[in-house]
């Protein structure tokens, strides 16, 4: 099965080839033979990756521990889900992963668009197929996962080697988010590969028109929607599993995770200057470009070892080969741009500061400058080192400090970009739709400062969070209000009636209240406490409203683990809520330990438990106990992101007319034939 | 005034006001990196700035104190007695011999108070021949700072 494996891998290297290769030559010579010929390679380079990616798969599952790849990563014990997740623990296999699930992308596109627009598509599958090829570089040459054990014998020559164990999978990771965040990750990763073909491909071929930007707006849609899902789900497993009491540190492998997502969400609102006005052509290419090199940068980033993360691979000797990826793409954009910038250019100008374009614009300035913050951050050490030759790096509070005004205004961009009209907004209409909200707001504000709520930045966000709330609703309502008096039906079915006509649209305002969701919960950040006493059974602690008594304390042997645990009851008000187990996990087969916090979660609050060992100055068990405020809130609004992107992928419904169809057709003939005018359907979105 | 100005003076405020708030940031939580061998030479302004260094924990030095954890860090035949006063428990992978990143203050009496502390297992994954790599992630500590 290796063999069969790294096989079909190098079968899809040289597939790749001949379809990067062919793929050129078709667009030289324009012959149709050869343009389907490359398009056929390009998707028979997926199914090899796949094959390749099964085989490593089977690998696993049937604990071949001759593989050293599977020796590393795996052990009889281990659950069989985990030997499946156990395929991307290490870099080799991340990276075939990431292949793989880039070549579902690539097959996607290049079977969903097949024998459609001639002009793009030979470009687009060139494109795909180079990045394609980098990966295929890697997955073969550089870091193969199908590696066997060997050792040399006393006669020199090769030996092969069968283990009788594997060493186990980090115990960190075997938690069932680390099975769904990575794929959904990379997902998002992977996938913004797409746009970035079909904008560089646009370029090159010189595509007239917008096309690019709606062919690819669903492309983008998922892609985008992975990243995020990915980034919170990363957040909710550091939250469960490393046991620190929060959500993120500003880590360098969660910031690359960000940075792409922010530059791919200032994408997805300036294409709407282009699609309506026709502006912003050169900064809507480049947008693509830099979300696409962000992705590889991030990865980079993760695997070179250049800055230290907490949950960063080894260092490798794989980064330079993604710095020269790097330097290629970006000569490639580079050089495309220039020479085709003439078409590129724009139809309009900006009319008026209180404008649709001028909340598109600051929008994508404010993510743009919050995406630049994020790098320099994460560089710091690197970057200081050139300038001042002293390693310096930056810490949380320079994170937090400059992102948080920036989340701020995003949130108030976020309320009141929807509403103002094209072009120019008049007083009159900004009063009428964001007087009420605003006012509300400040009332709410002053409420929430009259309950004893504190600090500049948590009280604006209050306001904000109303405000934008009440807009959102408004809209909803004032169109629903339409259908439904015209329709004859109530509110609710024109509430849904409204949102399946333009979807891009509302589906755009839930993700919005999504976004509010989660900005509540992060304001609960300043409320968090925390508390870490010695807990001998029978003892009590109280943090906030709660008090912990621990009753017993236990250690037991698992399959693959052994375990340490306390069983603590929470009451409150003298009622007793919930019993919490916090755990410590010892893995014999690799000599880690795991923590296994015990939360009780509700709305208001999370009680986080974490059992921290035993004190080594009274041999007592120690339990840390996190009071942290509207956490749950983060999540909920994690699932209103995903139904609000889900709903934005749906085709609009056309809206019934009120005079139907005639049920028999006429039986007089027309006067002329008319043939159906070639009418441009475009997703509504204004 | 034409809106082309009107935008340019407020992204110019934008930037201005941004940058500002990432200089204090930066200010704030600066962290100088260090090898045990240049701490001795630092001027003593230099002693002021907060300090990273690395090194292996030296076997058998981990003392549990009342309030804080001494060690001895070793990197490049040098040793650093350390103090770790932090508020957050110890990491699981802190035991002796591992990788560890300290950060704090250097006092005058040549003792480390570290007030955070990462440490990473030494490398247990590395041991299969033929493969090349990963120890993985690692510690859980550097946190809210």
């Amino acid at each position: 099965m290796d063999l069969f494996g790294s096989f079909a891998l190098l079968l899809a290297f040289l597939c790749g080839l001949y379809a990067f290769g062919g793929g050129i030559a078709a667009i030289i010579t324009r012959r149709p033979l050869l343009i389907k010929s490359a398009r056929n390679a390009g998707m028979a380079v997926c199914v090899l990756i796949w094959l390749g990616f099964g085989s490593l798969a089977y690998l696993f599952q049937t604990d071949n521990f001759s593989m050293a790849y599977v020796v590393e990563h795996s052990n009889r014990t281990l659950p069989a889900f985990f030997k499946f997740a156990a395929i991307w623990a290490g870099q080799q296999g991340s990276l075939l992963f990431w292949s793989f699930l880039l070549s579902i992308y690539v097959f996607s596109v290049l079977f969903t668009y097949r024998g459609k627009h001639p002009e793009l598509m030979p470009y687009v599958g060139v494109v795909m197929v180079g990045v394609q090829l980098f990966f295929l570089t890697l997955n073969n040459f550089i870091a193969s996962p199908f590696g066997i054990l060997g050792s040399a014998a006393p006669s020199g020559a090769m030996q092969w080697i069968m283990r009788g164990d594997g060493n186990g999978l980090n115990p960190l990771l075997q938690y069932p988010e680390m099975v769904i965040h990575p794929p959904i990750l990379y997902s998002g990763y992977t996938g913004f590969t797409i746009p970035f073909a079909f904008a560089l491909a646009a370029l090159l071929g010189r595509y007239p028109g917008e096309k690019w930007i709606h062919l690819t707006r669903r492309w983008t849609m998922i892609a985008w929607g992975f990243q995020g899902v990915g980034i919170l789900l990363g957040a909710h497993w550091a939250y469960a599993v490393l046991g620190w009491g929060g959500y993120w540190m500003w880590d360098p492998v969660e910031n690359a995770s960000l940075m792409p997502w922010l530059t791919g969400t200032a994408f997805l609102h300036s294409v709407m200057m282009q699609e309506k006005r026709g502006m912003m052509r050169v900064w809507n290419v480049w947008l693509v470009f830099t979300t696409f090199l962000l992705t590889i940068f991030g990865t980079f980033l993760t695997r070179s070892g250049v800055v230290n993360s907490v949950h960063a691979f080894a260092q490798s000797s794989i980064g330079p080969w993604f710095l020269s990826f790097i330097g290629l793409v970006l000569l490639v954009c580079v050089v495309s741009y220039w020479r085709n910038r003439d078409y590129l250019r724009s139809d309009n100008t900006l009319d008026s500061l209180v404008s649709r374009e001028s909340s598109f614009l600051f929008n994508n300035l404010i993510l743009l400058v919050a995406c630049i913050a994020v790098i320099s951050g994460t560089l710091f050490p690197v970057l200081s080192e050139w300038v001042r030759g002293t390693k310096i790096s930056v810490g949380v509070p320079f994170f937090n400090t400059i992102n948080l005004p920036i989340a701020l205004f995003l949130l108030f961009l976020t309320g009141v970009g929807p509403l103002l009209a094209w072009r120019k907004t008049s007083t009159a209409s900004l009063r009428k739709n964001f007087g009420g909200p605003l006012l509300i707001g400040i009332v709410a504000g002053v409420i929430g400062m009259a309950l004893g709520l504190r600090g500049f930045y948590v009280v604006t966000c209050l306001i904000l969070s109303v405000f934008v709330t009440l807009t959102i609703l408004l809209e909803f309502y004032r169109g629903a209000r339409v259908i439904a008096s015209r329709a004859n039906t109530n509110l609710l079915s024109g509430v849904a009636e409204l949102t399946m006509r333009n979807t891009r649209r509302y589906g755009g305002y839930i993700v919005h209240f999504g976004i509010v969701l989660i900005f509540i919960g992060i304001s609960g950040t300043a409320f968090n406490q925390d508390k870490q006493s010695d807990l001998p059974p029978g003892a009590q602690m109280t943090i906030g409203p709660y008090r912990l008594t621990h009753q017993t304390f236990d250690s037991t042997n698992v399959a693959n683990y052994t375990s340490e645990r306390a069983t603590i009851a929470v009451d409150r008000n003298g009622k007793q809520i919930i019993m919490l187990y916090p755990e410590k996990r010892f893995y014999p087969s690799n000599q880690e330990s795991g923590t296994m916090v015990a939360i009780y979660s509700t709305m208001k609050e999370d009680l986080y438990v974490v059992y921290a060992g035993h004190s080594p100055e009274t041999s007592q068990p120690v339990i840390h106990a996190y009071l942290n405020p509207l956490v749950k809130w983060i999540w909920l609004g994690g699932a209103v992101m995903v139904i609000g992107t889900l709903l934005a992928l749906v085709p609009n419904r056309q809206p019934m007319l009120a005079l139907r169809t005639a049920v028999e057709p006429s039986r007089v003939a027309p006067p002329f034939s008319p043939s159906p005018a070639p009418v441009q359907h475009y997703d509504g979105h204004d | 005034m034409k809106a082309k100005t009107k935008f340019g003076i407020g992204i110019g405020i934008i930037l201005i006001s941004l940058s500002a708030l990432a200089w204090m940031g930066a200010k704030q939580s600066q962290t100088y990196y260090h090898t045990i061998a240049e701490l001795s030479s630092l001027s003593s302004s230099a002693m002021h700035q907060r300090i990273r260094i690395g090194g292996d924990v030296a076997a058998g030095s981990i003392q549990h104190l009342p309030g804080r954890v001494d060690f001895v860090l070793k990197e490049e035949g040098r040793t650093l007695p350390v103090s770790y006063v932090g508020s957050d428990p110890l990491p699981d992978t802190f035991k002796d011999g591992a990788q560890c990143l300290i950060e704090g203050h250097a006092m005058p009496d040549g003792r480390f108070v570290a007030e955070q502390l990462q440490a990473k297992c030494a490398s247990k994954y590395e041991a299969a021949p033929g493969g090349t790599q990963s120890s993985q992630p690692a510690s859980s500590s550097d946190r809210k700072s």
